[in-house]
């Protein structure tokens, strides 16, 4: 069954039109990686679709169309891990985490001991143990994007956003915290749409790939079919080689002439 | 803190027991603390706003009269039925409404710094004391074809039409989308209101001093029906923002982020700023422009207390009313009989308590 459903999405911003004519279908539990230079339209799709700025097109979340849903119904099926989350200066981890209960609660209450319950789980989950009371703005890039993973895994979503969600660490945090998400997809069935930069990572984890240019569709499909050398060497103005690996393609920079 | 860390990690890893999800047990102290501290504040203050003043009543006189209105006690103060009066109509009123007063504008200032991310809103930020103050200086210089009771009307009335119009032109410029384009809408509709205010004040020169003391603020009343006329006004908005004081959590993500958890931003922006405005712009139809509390409760208390709304907007409303009350007592006492404008004295304590309490917060953080 697909969770998500666009057809002939445009996202306009300003007077510049970022997304055009996008159609895509995504099956519940699977991970979409979304490819393509800077500029591409990746934030403006991830916003579009997490409901938080207007598009024209059709859009359908879980068959339904998502005009009919409040903001709070909204945040129940769709979480965005954002690409530079807010940090406010003392708030605990704890109680960032805890704000992901926010659309479960009535709209004037606070947390009970249900959410309380959801958010230790959380914490547990992903190690966060012995940061939960510390403040957010003390973290390291790598425990700052597992509470906010955190964050968006309480809300229960039933797609989830990642809207770069390595590009602020190295190459070990950034394994682990796709590892991670991978782990939760199969786990509990969540879908992942992940705006990726790396190219090897974004195969590696991702059961289909979208490569947009200036918000036009350039290819998609299986990641070793859309990651040909020549297709990204023209997308990206890039020169790079595709090696063919077990684990997916290899993309690898190169430069020709270097004396 | 070395123990509460180690009591929840220790609970945390323990095995098939729920997670640690109860504080322990000297944080909860910790937490109980808090409130004891702020109602004890708040209960000294009052008390030494009806103790202080002139017209000769002993401190004892006074607190056997005030012991007296409890049922059951009947205690022979000494006091003439004169200086009952005094306490009863006089000096009470005037300690009750600098506590709502101040609690307004502190709880208002911390609700406006969360709605707008900005450490430096204030509840003036949109214009109320631009717009109340055109509203006061029209009605002082009408004189008495308006009366006593018409500067407040007037102030109440400036003040609500000059938010409304930031609001509106910060709606029709960026959608209402964005908080830096409604607070650039308060900047230019508090100097278009303060242009007029200015031009009205400078063509009627005779009411200048009455105009000025009203701008300085006063808390000196007519009995009781100042805080009558404005309690509606002032609880209604109380409520409002203390039961969004998890939102104002959320909203201090952004509006994308809080959004993306759920909430209505735009919504829940402009039910915020309508409250605060309501409350603010009743207090200062009657106590004029009192300055500096709005900033400083706020920040003291996140400085002390942690930058939490939940916590934030109860305590700011408890030790701004007890800020709002010692600053009286220093304004009626410093040069008596004469006195001060409440608003010269919250700036000349609050200036330096603000620095003290700032360099405190930095040395713990």
């Amino acid at each position: 069954m697909s969770i998500l459903e666009c057809r002939d999405l445009c996202i306009t911003r300003g007077q510049a039109q970022v997304v055009s004519d996008l159609t895509l279908s995504v099956r519940q539990g699977e991970w979409l990686a979304v490819v393509g230079p800077n500029g591409a339209g990746k934030t403006s799709l991830l916003h579009a679709i997490a409901g938080l700025i207007p598009l024209s097109g059709e859009l359908r979340l879980a068959g339904q169309n998502p005009a009919t849903l409040t903001r709070r119904q909204y945040a129940r099926v769709v979480a965005l891990m954002p690409q530079q989350p807010a940090v406010p200066a003392g708030m605990s981890v704890r109680e960032l985490i805890a704000l992901g209960r926010t659309p479960f609660l009535h709209r004037f209450g606070t947390e009970s001991s249900d959410d309380r319950q959801a958010v230790d789980t959380e914490i547990i989950r992903l190690g966060l143990t012995e940061l939960a009371d510390r403040p957010v703005d003390q973290l390291s890039g790598g425990e700052l994007q597992r509470v906010i993973l955190a964050r968006a895994l309480v809300q229960e979503p039933r797609l989830l956003l990642l809207d770069e969600p390595t590009s602020a660490l190295d190459i070990g945090h950034q394994q682990t915290v796709l590892e991670l998400v991978d782990q939760l997809r199969r786990e509990r069935g969540i879908t992942v749409l992940a705006a990726m930069h790396d190219l090897t990572l974004a195969a590696q984890y991702a059961d289909q790939m979208l490569l947009v240019e200036r918000g036009r569709l350039v290819d998609s499909g299986r990641p070793s079919d859309v990651l040909q050398s020549v297709q990204l060497n023209r997308t990206y103005g890039a020169r790079v080689e595709v090696l063919a690996r077990d684990s997916g393609p290899a993309v690898i920079p190169v430069r020709p002439n270097r004396a | 803190m070395t123990t509460t860390r180690t009591a929840g990690t220790v609970t945390g890893t323990m095995p098939s027991t729920a997670p640690a999800v109860v504080p322990s047990a000297p944080r909860r102290a910790r937490r109980a603390l808090r409130w004891v501290l702020a109602v004890v504040v708040l209960l000294a203050a009052l008390l030494a706003g009806a103790l202080v003043g002139p017209a000769g009543l002993t401190p004892a006189s006074v607190l056997a009269e005030l012991a007296n209105a409890l049922p059951g006690v009947d205690i022979d103060s000494g006091l003439t039925t004169q200086q009952q009066a005094i306490l009863w109509q006089i000096r009470l009123p005037r300690v009750i409404l600098g506590s709502i007063v101040g609690a307004t504008l502190a709880v208002s200032g911390a609700a406006y710094q969360g709605v707008f991310r900005n450490p430096l809103a204030d509840p003036y930020l949109l214009g109320v004391s631009a717009g109340a103050g055109l509203g006061a200086t029209i009605a002082i210089t009408a004189g008495g074809g308006i009366g006593a009771f018409g500067v407040p009307a007037f102030a109440f009335a400036g003040g609500l039409l000059a938010v409304g119009a930031t609001y509106a032109l910060g709606a029709t410029v960026g959608g209402g989308r964005t908080s830096t384009v409604i607070i650039l809408a308060g900047v230019a509709v508090a100097a278009f209101f303060s242009a007029i205010q200015t031009f009205v004040q400078q063509r009627f020169d005779d009411s200048l001093l009455a105009v000025y003391t009203w701008i300085l603020g006063r808390l000196s009343t007519n009995g009781w029906s100042d805080i009558v006329t404005i309690a509606p006004y002032v609880v209604l908005s109380w409520v409002v923002l203390l039961l969004h004081r998890r939102v104002l959590d959320v909203l201090a993500l952004g509006d994308v982020e809080a959004a993306s958890l759920g909430i209505n931003v735009p919504r829940v922006r402009l039910v915020l700023v309508l409250t605060a405005t309501l409350g603010t712009t009743a207090v200062v139809s009657v106590s004029g422009l009192i300055g500096f509390v709005g900033i400083v409760v706020p920040h003291a208390m996140r400085l002390i207390f942690g930058s939490s709304y939940r916590l934030l907007l109860p305590l700011s409303m408890l030790f701004g009313a007890a800020f709002l009350v010692l600053t009286d007592v220093a304004a009626r006492s410093l040069i008596a009989p004469a006195e001060l404008p409440i608003g010269v004295v919250t700036a000349l304590l609050g200036a330096p308590f603000f620095l003290v309490v700032l360099r405190r917060g930095r040395a713990i953080s």
